[in-house]
């Protein structure tokens, strides 16, 4: 490497032209996916409207949305959100921070693997819930026990997924680290961090939606506010509006949350040759 | 130099892949080894390259014994196994951590010029063509100016006007700072073309059984009569030894004598 003239200029065609996608189609992609949930609600709007069903038990979405806003004028609606996202935030901090460091420390040493991941598996074995009445003895019926669940139920899957993504982590790749002398540290910053992101990001996405599913279940067995306390508020007083709108902002909530960590992760994974990245699903 | 002393390596599963391999390669020098599947070949390589240990054996580089990846050692596998996260500049400079951040940009910037690839500097890996991706690689391996450079049939996937391509682009490369060159192929051709040695492996268990010094000047140019006479003493050589029938040289008395029938 010493002249700078190049040898050779000729270079084989690029291996790729994305077309830029028309801007009928980027507007369009979006709207394609409200059509289903627009047209059912629609629907539904229509029968109540016009007499088919009362919308008794199940209130139309103009009712739901009213039942929303009603919530959202008596300051009310903010509260409950901000405990449950406080709860589900809290959980899946401490879930996704234990999840990657044993996952991580399991998936990097034979020896940790072999001591700890049949512990954990036996432990994965136990439906979360089962934990409820021990974590509520142990904890109190307050944040500490509802915090305790979610972290376990978003634990699990981040665990076995660090874990799985660092055992399948291409061995090529890593000797190409060690041909460059890279040990420990340096080979877990430069080949395994950036060789398993892209399964982390799963797990993180898997977790997240469990972290969501078990808010509910810690709401639903002892709150004074949330949105699981809205839900068993709205069936103990006979208001399925309630209950819908609960469901409604939860289905809100947890797409948003998810997109978030979606989008934090894209800038890092461009880099990918994969089927969904070309299709642009 | 590199010297190879009995080299042998047996597997857990009790295959032996390399029995008592010895050579000394000179400073400079660019050494083909070719040979049958299964004999070894790739297996020595590695053992050079410090990735695997031989069961029995040295290999020393300049008398200092080679058991783990070395600095002074680069290697080119078959695939060009370029990290996907990192952009094409970014993966030439992969082993370049150590040196301070302008100096690394320059010294890719000329690696990128020297290979053409210039224009791709901030593309990713998988935008490149099988050949730009295996000059990258060159260029990652030579960029921390090894002395030996290891190459494991570095070409085979390659369509045959690519291979052609990158083997003169390789010797050009090589006569720049002169590492010495180690190629294992499968491809007599390629041997020939690049090689100033070709030193010939015989399977079950991997040893060496023939050498052949290339007295060929570059370039080389692969339609004279001379080039087809060195392919077909390989290519002769070759056939003794995937038959069963010629017996073996002894393995001991290693290289340095001329061909012995």
């Amino acid at each position: 490497m010493i002249s700078d003239a190049p040898v050779l200029q000729q270079s084989s065609e690029p291996a790729e032209s994305a077309a830029a996608p028309s801007r009928v189609s980027r507007y369009a992609r979006p709207m394609l996916s409200l059509l289903l949930p627009l047209i059912l609600a629609l629907g539904w709007e229509f029968m109540v409207w016009s007499g088919w069903s009362n919308g008794r038990l199940v209130p139309p979405p103009s009712r739901v949305f009213a039942t929303i806003a009603d919530l959202a004028r008596s300051g009310e609606l903010i509260r409950h959100i901000a405990a449950t996202l406080w709860r589900v935030g809290l959980g899946f901090a401490f879930g996704v921070i234990a999840g990657t460091l044993l996952g991580a420390v399991s998936g990097y040493w034979s020896l940790a693997r072999r001591l700890l991941d049949p512990t954990v598996q036996a432990l994965r074995a136990i439906p979360s819930l089962a934990w409820v009445p021990l974590f509520i003895l142990w904890l109190g019926i307050f944040e500490t026990s509802k915090i305790a669940l979610i972290a376990v139920g978003v634990f699990f899957p981040v665990y076995l997924g660090v874990m799985g993504a660092i055992l399948s982590v291409d061995r090529k790749i890593v000797e190409v680290g060690r041909t460059f002398r890279l040990s420990g540290f340096a080979m877990i910053r430069r080949i395994l961090l950036p060789a398993v992101l892209p399964a982390y990001v799963v797990s993180l996405r898997v977790g997240l939606g469990l972290g969501w599913m078990f808010v509910v279940a810690a709401e639903l067995i002892g709150a004074s506010e949330g949105l699981g306390y809205l839900l068993l508020d709205g069936q103990q007083l006979g208001k399925p509006a309630q209950i819908l709108a609960a469901i409604v902002i939860f289905a809100i909530l947890g797409k948003l949350t998810d997109w978030l960590i979606e989008t934090a992760a894209a800038p890092f994974l461009r880099w990918q040759d994969a089927f969904g990245r070309v299709r642009g699903a | 130099m590199l010297a190879l002393d009995r080299v042998s390596k047996t597997y857990p599963n009790g295959v032996q892949a390399l029995a008592r391999f010895s050579a000394e390669i000179r400073q400079g020098e660019i050494l083909a080894i070719i040979g049958g599947s299964g004999c070894g070949k790739s297996t020595l390589l590695r053992a050079i390259a410090g990735l695997d240990r031989a069961s029995s054996g040295r290999v020393t580089l300049d008398s200092e014994a080679i058991a783990s990846p070395h600095a002074k050692i680069g290697i080119i596998f078959q695939e060009p196994r370029l990290l996907p996260w990192l952009s094409v500049a970014d993966n030439i400079g992969f082993g370049l951590a150590d040196l301070p951040a302008a100096e690394r940009r320059e010294k890719v910037a000329r690696a990128l010029a020297r290979v053409g690839l210039a224009d791709k500097a901030q593309a990713w890996p998988r935008e490149l063509s099988g050949g730009q991706a295996q000059r990258v690689a060159i260029a990652r391996a030579l960029v921390p100016q090894p002395e030996v450079l290891l190459l494991d049939e570095p070409f085979s996937a390659l369509d045959a006007f690519t291979r052609r391509d990158l083997q003169d682009h390789l010797l050009d490369l090589w006569a720049d700072t002169r590492p010495t060159l180690i190629l294992v192929t499968h491809d007599v051709d390629e041997a020939v073309v690049l090689a100033d040695r070709v030193l010939v492996m015989r399977p079950r268990p991997g040893r060496l059984f023939d050498q052949i010094e290339i007295n060929l000047g570059r370039p080389r140019d692969r339609n004279s009569p001379l080039f087809e006479n060195f392919k077909r003493s390989v290519l002769t050589s070759l056939d003794r030894s995937l038959d069963r029938n010629v017996p073996d040289r002894d393995a001991t008395q290693g290289p340095g004598q001329a061909m012995w029938w």
